[in-house]
């Protein structure tokens, strides 16, 4: 009597299996795809950007050609417009001044909310968290006439002081330092009559350190690919950061046909520090940013 | 006694260490920001060399930001329906592919290998420069670009891309949708690991295929995680600048049928016409578009979101009655 019911389950198991198979393939495949419409546009840029103008004229191909070096000459080389390793050193500091000072203060402004009891403590957060939504593009207008009327414009300032004040890495810092930081480590330097300020730098920030790698990179590579703000503010092609270039190589397109290896070579040279820097921290970025989600 | 000096002489730190923060906020985002609505109602922008204002007028800017040009339409209500949909094009697919993902990834039945290099791959065009990302689609879709090459070869003729409205904002939106689904994919990701998995295991012992487990649990209860992606997905889509300014080099075009609310903010405030009031007016209906879209779609998640929930119960009670 059991026989029946065993093949029978047997059978079911047996096609369960077979469907399970299926259903994995499918999904091996769309993750294949997935890739595929990640890295296409890379390897686009990758192989055309060693390619001459005279090749990239004469049609497409997907295998990398010789003129890798010449256009990385000739796009570090100072043109009539700008000059791209002015532009590197630009962003570069900007991005690098901004990820040190939007985490450091973030931090530090978590950590004083977190720890001290003080009147307003309460209101202060709840407003951070209130106007965390509001994009900064809305207060734009009345920032740019502040910068210009305190000169500063045509200045890296406007684009480096700002990050003090991020309520989303506040935020991010915040929700770290609960989940991290026992108020017995800092009572006990306290004890060690070690000062607030001091308690800070030597005890806290060490035990923020995964925290503090994420928002330095997520920090930097904002700042890095920032167009709006800059936009506004940098009038000279001195100080120009690399999204403005981008925007000159654009309109330059628009009326004459360029050197189009130099111009994949201009892409390529501003995107790579990031994708550099990201494939040897992405373990920690992706696990960043699921760790961000966690608000959600 | 002790105690109570203790915490009072503590409490003065507490200000000491939130003092940079406060200050920068005020001066460089709460102080522009009513300064920005403070001068949407002045007259003050550059004509040439001339500096016209600031004056007095009202709400002058508001209603010139409403009234209908030559050919009878509003501008600022074109571009925030242009806005509106090249979010929409963008965010369909990638809901659809994070969601896809998301499930593949955190499925325990299919134990997905290699899922740490999927991850890494597909979150990488987030970081990369949305200018330069865009400048790179622009060469490759141009006149004289490798797709236009291809198509040459097959038919003969070249398909201008950025002459036609549709394509332009499909490639705008693709980009949008490259650089996103992976982000969207990895908060999916930790909304479907935070759900009880019992749920799942209790569901898999009753025989439930995939596609049921997902309507009936994983969908119900990614909800609220879904209703925060869409609403950072929507106001994130209002801001949108980078990809379209790049794209059509400030233009807008073909027809200003790519030119978003911000690229209009942009080009008032920018050193050419440094027009204050106006971009003030535009700024103010930005804050309030913003809160209102992310009003109304969180209203509709939530209504929706109780009878989702019910369902879950009933499943739930419905797994444990065998």
């Amino acid at each position: 009597m059991a026989n029946p019911n065993v093949a029978k389950y047997k059978e079911e198991s047996k096609s369960y299996r077979a469907q399970q198979m299926v259903t994995r393939v499918l999904a091996y495949i769309f993750l294949v795809f997935v890739t595929f419409l990640s890295l296409f546009s890379f390897y686009l840029l990758i192989i055309n950007g060693s390619r001459s103008n005279a090749e990239l004229q004469a049609g497409f191909t997907l295998i990398p050609s010789t003129h890798f070096g010449d256009n990385f000459i000739t796009a570090i080389t100072d043109n009539a417009l700008f000059s791209l390793p002015r532009g590197l050193w630009n962003s570069f500091f900007i991005a690098a001044s901004s990820a040190i000072l939007t985490t450091y203060f973030s931090a530090m402004t978590a950590y004083g909310i977190h720890v001290y009891d003080f009147k307003g403590k309460k209101f202060i957060f709840t407003f951070i968290l209130a106007v965390m939504m509001i994009p900064t593009q809305v207060s734009a207008a009345g920032f740019i006439q502040l910068v210009n009327q305190v000169h500063l414009n045509d200045t890296y300032w406007p684009l480096i002081i700002p990050a003090i004040a991020a309520p989303a890495i506040f935020f991010y810092m915040k929700q770290y330092i609960e989940s991290s930081m026992p108020l017995e480590v800092i009572e006990a330097a306290r004890v060690d009559g070690s000062n607030e300020f001091r308690t800070f730098n030597a005890i806290a920030v060490p035990m923020l350190k995964p925290a503090f790698a994420v928002q330095l990179i997520f920090g930097f590579v904002a700042s890095w690919n920032n167009f709006f703000t800059p936009a506004l503010v940098i009038d000279s092609s001195d100080n120009w950061t690399l999204p403005i270039m981008m925007s000159i190589l654009r309109s330059k397109l628009n009326s004459q046909n360029g050197d189009l290896g130099e111009v994949y070579m201009m892409i390529l040279l501003s995107i790579i520090p990031v994708v550099i820097v990201y494939l040897f921290l992405s373990k920690f970025i992706v696990k960043g940013v699921a760790l961000g989600a966690v608000k959600g | 006694m002790d105690k109570k000096h203790k915490s009072i002489s503590y409490a003065k730190w507490g200000y000491i260490f939130i003092i940079p923060f406060l200050i920068v906020f005020i001066t460089c985002q709460l102080i522009p920001l009513f300064n920005t609505f403070y001068n949407s109602f002045f007259e003050n922008y550059r004509d040439g060399l001339a500096q016209i204002g600031p004056n007095f007028v009202g709400f002058d800017n508001y209603i010139k930001l409403f009234t209908p040009n030559k050919s009878g339409s509003i501008n600022i209500v074109n571009y925030a329906c242009n806005t509106m949909i090249m979010w929409i094009i963008g965010a369909i697919p990638q809901l659809v592919f994070s969601l896809l993902l998301a499930v593949i990834f955190t499925s325990a039945r299919l134990n997905i290998k290699g899922q740490t290099f999927f991850k890494t791959v597909i979150y990488m065009p987030n970081l990369v420069m949305a200018s330069a990302f865009s400048m790179l689609f622009f060469t490759l879709f141009s006149n004289v670009g490798p797709i236009n090459q291809i198509i040459l070869a097959m038919t003969n003729n070249t398909f201008e891309f950025f002459r036609n409205p549709v394509s332009t904002r499909c490639i705008i939106a693709f980009i949008n949708f490259l650089m996103w689904f992976g982000n969207t994919t990895i908060l999916l990701m930790a909304g479907i690991m935070g759900i009880d998995q019992s749920l799942f295991e209790a569901a898999s012992i009753d025989g439930a295929t995939s596609g049921q487990v997902f309507f009936k649990i994983t969908l119900p209860l990614l909800m609220p995680i879904l209703l925060y992606v869409a609403i950072t997905s929507l106001i994130g889509g209002l801001q949108m600048f980078d990809v379209p300014q790049i794209i059509t080099a400030g233009s807008g075009s073909p027809n200003n049928s790519c030119m978003t609310l911000i690229m209009y903010l942009n080009r008032l405030i920018g050193s050419g016409s440094k027009n204050y009031g106006m971009g003030g007016a535009v700024s103010v209906v930005i804050f309030i578009l913003t809160g209102a879209l992310s009003m109304i779609v969180f209203k509709t998640m939530v209504t929706r979101d109780d009878k989702p929930k019910k369902k879950a119960k009933k499943v739930k009670e419905a797994v444990k009655n065998g």
